[in-house]
């Protein structure tokens, strides 16, 4: 292996950790192509993500993104500097489909392996310019310390990341539910199509969000000594099933589009409350946002008027880098070779529940004459 | 020189040739780390056979019938590592494998090769013989049975000689399509072989939360 070029390296990176087959390549913090293929259409009838049904997508899709994503980005494999995959957190056997084949490919290629973490990757997508995009060039990159709220159908996690290769801790995270699982739930209570986020979206734009004053999880006294970080989806979400029951009960229909609006208020507002509360503690002015939650226009809108209010500079990625994707984890294994860190050894797994704060995986720890 | 990868049971790499048999092998026969070890397993390999990528004329990948979540690494491992190195995947069933060494060993005549399927299930082939080749003749498909329908006296292979194999060997199922080639005979469907659909229910719409 020839010496690592570790001032803009050309990395390829693997996601599987739920049901998108991503494949990113960058060079240094340049988005050279965001391949993705989902499986999303094959879950929609069951109403949720199906770990088996994600993983076999995995294996079929994996090849053909490899083949478009080289093919977009105009290099040949024998170009890249390392391969990047995730390795956790997230559904056990999809990240194995790819550690396995990141692990092959880093070999036939006697290429260098970075094993990183998939939320840390979240956050790494902030980085990433188009090498076209010349409209982006006067925004300043991503500061640290930073507060990081990544919300998906996977995972609600709130960060503060000092350094991004070195130093991301976990605030809270959700104690049930995703938020993204919450919003498929009631989109489901109210007969509305999977995945739920776009669903609730269109159907609370005619809502009233102060029609119906559903409840913020972990937000009371008692909660906030343990919980202050923390989120809980699924004490609104009975709620919402509760309030929906007793007006089929008594015959009445149900206002959909007010409950669609203020379920979504409730959710967008526990959101940012603590993550602004976040910012606050900690005297963080800065805030990231991350996840296919993300995509929810109402989170958005919010999230500028309170940011704003706040005095807080707020960080939004483009959608295509804030759903689960290649592209973030390429450009934080580029961060790491950047930062001079070693490569992993061949020896780390899957790790579904995968620490925060363990932002790469070496591989030593599992190493296989170890205890 | 073929490279082998196979994880539908434990997890097996090895290099092979026609002329030279298997050059290097490793084997684990857990069922629990096929993503930890492929990757070493596949270094190592090449290493002890002292050759490069871009050396082998082949990936040779077992494509089950094994337990999903493992037989996927394998899979993923072979046709990835077959992209990288830029020479073909070359897809073999593993039961063909443990059927190819019993008969090497000196088995004669018919065999039903078994594996475990978990969920008290097992994966079963039968075989009529090893032609003039020393490739097995699969004369029963690759199913998926409850043991007792093989202890059934009215099954097809009922009284067939049986193996139980908890390994598959990467050096014979790589040996196989050294021969499979040589005597131009038909690889197997580039697919993993589940043999069973996803475990999924479809949920009859959201339960009641007031009484
Ligand atoms: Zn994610």
């Amino acid at each position: 292996m020839t010496t690592l070029n570790r001032t803009d390296p050309l990395v390829l990176g693997i996601e599987t950790s739920c049901d998108e087959t991503g494949i990113g390549i960058v060079r240094g913090t340049a988005l050279l192509s965001n391949t993705i293929a989902s499986s999303m259409d094959e879950h929609a009838r069951y109403g949720g993500v199906v770990p088996e049904i994600a993983a076999r997508a995995h294996l079929d899709e994996l090849v053909p993104a490899i083949h478009a994503a080289v093919a977009e980005a105009g290099i040949r494999l024998q170009d890249l500097d390392a391969i990047a995959v995730t390795c956790g957190p997230g559904l056990s056997g999809a990240l194995m489909v790819g550690v396995g084949a990141a692990k092959a490919l880093a070999v036939a290629l006697d290429k260098p392996i970075y094993a990183v973490n998939h939320l840390v990757g979240h956050v790494g997508a902030d980085l990433l310019h188009s090498n076209t995009d010349t409209s982006n060039t006067d925004t300043k990159p991503l500061e640290y310390p930073t507060i990081a709220l990544l919300v998906s159908g996977g995972h609600t996690s709130l960060l503060l990341v000092r350094d991004l290769v070195s130093d991301v801790e976990l605030l809270g995270e959700t104690i049930d539910d995703a938020a993204g699982e919450a919003f498929d739930k009631v989109a489901r209570l109210l007969s509305l199509p999977y995945p739920g986020g776009p669903q609730i979206d269109r159907v609370a734009a005619s809502g009233n969000p102060k029609a119906i004053r559903f409840p913020r999880g972990l937000s009371q006294p008692k909660d906030m000594a343990a919980h202050r970080y923390d989120f809980s989806f699924s004490g609104l979400k009975t709620s919402v099933a509760r309030f929906v029951e007793q007006r089929q009960d008594s015959g009445e229909p149900v206002p959909i589009s007010d409950v669609a609006a203020s379920f979504r208020e409730a959710v967008v507002d526990i959101l940012l409350t603590k993550a602004l509360a976040a910012c606050a503690d900690y005297n963080v002015p800065r805030l990231l946002l991350g996840g296919g939650v993300i995509a929810n226009a109402r989170l958005r809108q919010v999230a500028t008027e309170r940011t704003d209010a706040a005095g807080v500079v707020l960080r939004i990625p483009p959608l295509s880098l804030c759903t689960d994707n290649g592209a973030m984890i390429a450009a934080l294994g580029a961060q790491l070779i950047m930062a001079g860190h070693e490569a992993s050894t061949l020896e780390f797994g899957a790790d579904s529940t995968l620490p925060v704060g363990q932002i790469q995986v070496s591989g030593l720890a599992q190493s296989l004459g170890g205890p | 020189m073929l490279l082998a990868i196979d994880t539908s049971a434990g997890t097996s790499v090895a290099v092979v040739d026609l002329a030279r048999g298997v050059i290097a092998e490793r084997g684990e026969a857990d069922t629990m780390r096929h993503a930890e070890i492929v990757g070493p397993f596949i270094l190592q390999c090449l290493q002890e056979a002292d050759i490069a990528p871009a050396d082998l004329s082949g990936v040779v990948g077992g494509m089950g019938p094994g337990p999903f979540t493992g037989l996927r690494v394998g899979i993923a491992s072979a046709r990835v590592f077959a992209l990288g190195a830029g020479t073909p995947l070359v897809p073999v069933i593993s039961h063909d494998a443990i059927a190819y060494g019993h008969y090497r060993r000196g088995h004669t005549g018919p065999l039903v090769v078994v594996t475990d399927a978990r969920r008290r299930e097992i994966y079963w082939s039968a075989y009529s013989e090893a032609d003039a080749a020393g490739l097995p003749a699969r004369v029963g498909p690759p199913g998926l049975a409850k043991p007792a329908e093989l202890d059934d006296a009215t099954w097809l292979h009922a009284r067939w000689p049986r193996l139980d194999a908890a390994t598959v060997s990467a050096g014979e199922l790589g040996m196989v399509a050294e021969l499979t080639h040589a005597h131009q005979r038909p690889f197997a469907a580039n697919e993993p072989l589940y043999l069973r659909s996803p475990d999924v229910t479809l949920s009859n719409g959201p339960k009641r939360v007031s009484r």
